[in-house]
This record gives structure tokens, C-alpha cells and sequence, in this order.
């Protein structure tokens, strides 16, 4: 792995394509939250029902912040990525529709979305799991947030600015993708060990 | 200090201060990893660690769900202590603050305050002390949501009624679960006849502390062997390849019906967040 590649969003799609899965990349700008009931709004939802943030070439984040309230404006008190594969049903459609050019996340996604970055152009981005603490440091202020209380607090959609977000190309443009590696490899190595018994 | 107080101090020190042996354990791993990813993953993690301890802030934003394992002293009402509980996970959502979880299964509106029905989960039991030990998780969605239950036999699995197909259903689960939720894992097992205990005999499981040795003939052995198994799966730190896919395996059996053979996987996730407070005469004592 060679340094960081420092990105700002909305990001261009010839930059997302010049990514290449295992590179490692610092984020800066944009971002937009969306976990599982915001991907459905995003799919149901019409046009012209006043949704204040433009995600074109942005950036979704899957993640259920803790926030607090600091007299009129918000913090993050923790922020790290919520389990991907639960969008999979609404991913690809929301990719399509919205032409967002990276889904940052953890775990990775299924086949239809490895698709729907291919087609679109947009990449995976794993955050680091369950660094909630250190990924809140990261976000430099709150700039609005949008169906609180329809869908509470986690499940709202948070627009963030970030400043150096650490993350990793997981899933690419032209699909490489480091989790179906890893999946590959571990059935080979169950297939073996089914060979054994225990005490054998 | 009230009980109530002292369990808002359990909540709180659960949420933001990962136990000794998991974060050692955690430490320990990173030395044993050379790939880049992995590396990378465990040293978020540890320094994430350090992050959430020093700004008293929660490790993860998943505060997960409050499941309590109560010892309550001799003479203790189970509704008294139920509302203790439910109390002071209200007013640590605000204070802590924890996420609020509790959502409503139907109609997806969230409580706002931590606590719903069934929620925080409770499960009691009396002891002849006059003093309460009380062991808490806080169990993450993640982790939650890559759980499985099992009835042997099992045929595509390979998976008899007998010790070996309780390890095939314990490396089926993990390989199941790849990465999504955040390993390394600590792997609780149950075995029972009926599927209720076996999911609450794997829960218990995971809040030994990682260095513990079971007493019950043969479990440990097993314990050791299959940790190793999964680590040689090769899913590592948060699913991007590596050798440590667990921290550790627990394991507990009970007897069974004749017919039947319940398997229960639950998975904790690397952010651990167990804890045990002893209260008596006023006292709370942490670890």
C-alpha cells in the first residue's frame, strides 16, 4: 500500500475511476449519511419533495451517528460506518438515480452493487469498523440534517463535512474487490477443514 | 452512591472503556499480522480505543443493546430492579450519551430514549448475598445480525450430533459472517435441547473474560482448537484479510432432548463492551 491519496468531494469521475481497490485514501468535504430507512426513502421518495442536499458526484456514508446538541449547532459525538450489506436491496437504484460517486461503509456490499459502481462509475470505501471515537474527530462540523424526527436519530440523514477521513478502496470501477477475495480464499480453507473431524 | 447512579457509571464506563484483556488482545494480534490492510485495520482500532477513553466518548456509535445478567441480593423485587434499569439507561442515552436504540419493530419510530419493550434486556436471577453483581453487554446490531442458530444434523454441513458437528456449525457461521461484524470476533457457543437456552447459553458465554479456562471436561480443548480453525479462515480484522478472524471461543453445554441438538453462534464484536459492577451497601465496584 503506497501513501494516501487525499480526495474532497463531490468528486469527478475520472478521479473515482483512478482508483484502484487496496488503495488507501483521506477524504475531505461532503458527506451525506444514509443507513436503512433513508436508502428506501431515497429509492420512494419524489423528486420535488424539497430533500436540501444535491447528491450528485457526493459521497454516502453508512452511518447512524451519536449527536449532541451544542446550543444551536450539532456534534458528533460518534460516527463510524454501519454494516453495508443491509442497503444492498436499495443500493444499486440509489447509485443509479442519484449518480453518487462513492458509498462508504463497512463490510461490503453484494453482487447488484459491485454492478451498479461499474456501470456508473463510483467506488467502496471501507471505513474503519466500529471507530466511532476516532472517526468523530474527523468531522469538522454538522451542516444540516434532514427527517429527524420521521426517522430519529440514527436514521436520519446527516449532512457532515470531514476533514481527512481515513479510509480504503475496497470495491473499485472496473470491479476489483478486496472482501470477494477474502471470501474466496476462507471457503477454500472451510472446504479443507470439512475434510477434518475433530479429534481426527 | 444510589443503585441508580451506579448503573449509569456501568453504562457509561462499558460505552467509552474497553476491558484490559480484549484491548491486550487486541494489542497482541497486531503483532502477529504483517499485511498492510490488517495492520491498518487493528491500529484504527487501537488507537480508536485510546480516542474513545480519553474524550469519555463512546467507542462505537452502536451503543448497542443493554442486555443485563442480574445477581440480585437475597430479598430483591425483579420489578424494582427492572425499573432501575430502564431508568438508567434513559438517562445515560441523554447523558453519555448512548444512541438511542430502542426503534419500534412495526413502525420504525424510535423511542428517543433508549428503552421500549423488551428493551433494555434483562435477565435475573436471586442469590442468597446481600450484594448484586450485575454483568452488562452492550451488543451491537453488527455483531447481532451475523448470530445463528443451528439443529443438527445438519447433512450439507457434514454436521453430526456430536462435538465435531458443533465445530462444523461454528466455522459455517463465521465463514457466514466474512467481516460484517467487525472482527476479530469473540465467538460464544451454547448447546441445549431447546433453542431459547441455547441463545441465551451463547450470550453468557461472552462475557468470560478472554483468559478463563472452562472446567467442564474436553470444552477447553475445543475452545483452543476451533479459535485456531477460524483463524485460518483468513477473513482477519474488519473482513480485509489476516490472521486474527477471533479473539477467543466460548463454549457452554447443557443437556438436550433426545431428538434434539441446538447449536446457538453469537459473536461479539472487537469493540467488547462487557462489564460487571458488584454493588452492595452502597458501593459500586467496576471491572
Amino acid at each position: 500500500m503506497s501513501k494516501a491519496i487525499a480526495l474532497t468531494a463531490p468528486l469527478s469521475l475520472d478521479q473515482v475511476r483512478s482508483l484502484a481497490a487496496g488503495d488507501e485514501v483521506r477524504l475531505s468535504g461532503i458527506v451525506v449519511t444514509a443507513r436503512d430507512a433513508a436508502h428506501r426513502y431515497l429509492v420512494e421518495r419524489d423528486d420535488s419533495d424539497g430533500m436540501p442536499f444535491d447528491l450528485g458526484d457526493g459521497v454516502i456514508y453508512h452511518c447512524g451517528p451519536i449527536m449532541r446538541r451544542v446550543g444551536a449547532r450539532w456534534e458528533a459525538v460518534s460516527a463510524g460506518p454501519t454494516t453495508s450489506d443491509r442497503m444492498e436491496i436499495y443500493e444499486p437504484r440509489v447509485i443509479d438515480r442519484y449518480r453518487v460517486r462513492a458509498i462508504l461503509g463497512k463490510g461490503g456490499m453484494g453482487p447488484a452493487t459491485v454492478e451498479a459502481l461499474k456501470v456508473s462509475g463510483a467506488v467502496y470505501l471501507a471505513a474503519a469498523s466500529g471507530a466511532g471515537a476516532l472517526l468523530a474527530r474527523k468531522i469538522v462540523s454538522i451542516k444540516r440534517v434532514w427527517k429527524l424526527e420521521d426517522f430519529g436519530e440514527p436514521e436520519a440523514m446527516w449532512e457532515l463535512e470531514v476533514r481527512d477521513f481515513p479510509a480504503i478502496v475496497a470495491m473499485d470501477t472496473r470491479g476489483g474487490n478486496l472482501y470477494a477475495e477474502v471470501e474466496r480464499r476462507s471457503a477454500e480453507a472451510l472446504a479443507t477443514l470439512r475434510g477434518k473431524r475433530f479429534g481426527g | 452512591m444510589d443503585i441508580l447512579q451506579a448503573v449509569v457509571e456501568l453504562l457509561k464506563v462499558a460505552a467509552t472503556d474497553l476491558p484490559d484483556d480484549v484491548e491486550q488482545a487486541l494489542a497482541s494480534a497486531l503483532s502477529k499480522e504483517t499485511g498492510a490492510l490488517p495492520r491498518s485495520a487493528l491500529s484504527a482500532t487501537l488507537e480508536n480505543i485510546c480516542a474513545a477513553r480519553k474524550d469519555a466518548r463512546p467507542i462505537c456509535q452502536d451503543t448497542g443493546v443493554p442486555i443485563f445478567f442480574v445477581t440480585a441480593a437475597r430479598g430483591t423485587s425483579y420489578e424494582g430492579m427492572a425499573d432501575v434499569l430502564s431508568e438508567a439507561v434513559r438517562i445515560a442515552t441523554r447523558v453519555v450519551p448512548l444512541r438511542p436504540n430502542a426503534v419500534d419493530s412495526l413502525t420504525g419510530k424510535n423511542s428517543g430514549d433508549g428503552v421500549g419493550p423488551g428493551v433494555p434486556v434483562i435477565y435475573f436471577k436471586e442469590w442468597q448475598q446481600h450484594y448484586h453483581i450485575i454483568d452488562l453487554l452492550m451488543k451491537g446490531g453488527g455483531s447481532e445480525n451475523v448470530g445463528a442458530t443451528y439443529k443438527l444434523p445438519d447433512p450439507a454441513m457434514g454436521a453430526q450430533r456430536d462435538v465435531d458437528g458443533v465445530r462444523r456449525a461454528v466455522l459455517d457461521a463465521v465463514f457466514r459472517a466474512q467481516g460484517r461484524g467487525c472482527p476479530p470476533y469473540i465467538i460464544g457457543v451454547g448447546v441445549a435441547g431447546t433453542k431459547d437456552d441455547a441463545a441465551v447459553l451463547s450470550k453468557r458465554q461472552l462475557l468470560r473474560r478472554l483468559g478463563d479456562k472452562s472446567e467442564v471436561n474436553g470444552v477447553s480443548r475445543f475452545e483452543n482448537e476451533v479459535l485456531s480453525e477460524i483463524n485460518s479462515l483468513g477473513i482477519g480484522p474488519a473482513g480485509l484479510s489476516g490472521n486474527t478472524t477471533a479473539l477467543a471461543v466460548k463454549m457452554a453445554v447443557h443437556a438436550r432432548h433426545p431428538a434434539t441438538f441446538f447449536v446457538d453462534v453469537a459473536f461479539g464484536c472487537w469493540a467488547h463492551r462487557r462489564r460487571r459492577m458488584r454493588f452492595g451497601d452502597g458501593k459500586a465496584e467496576y471491572e
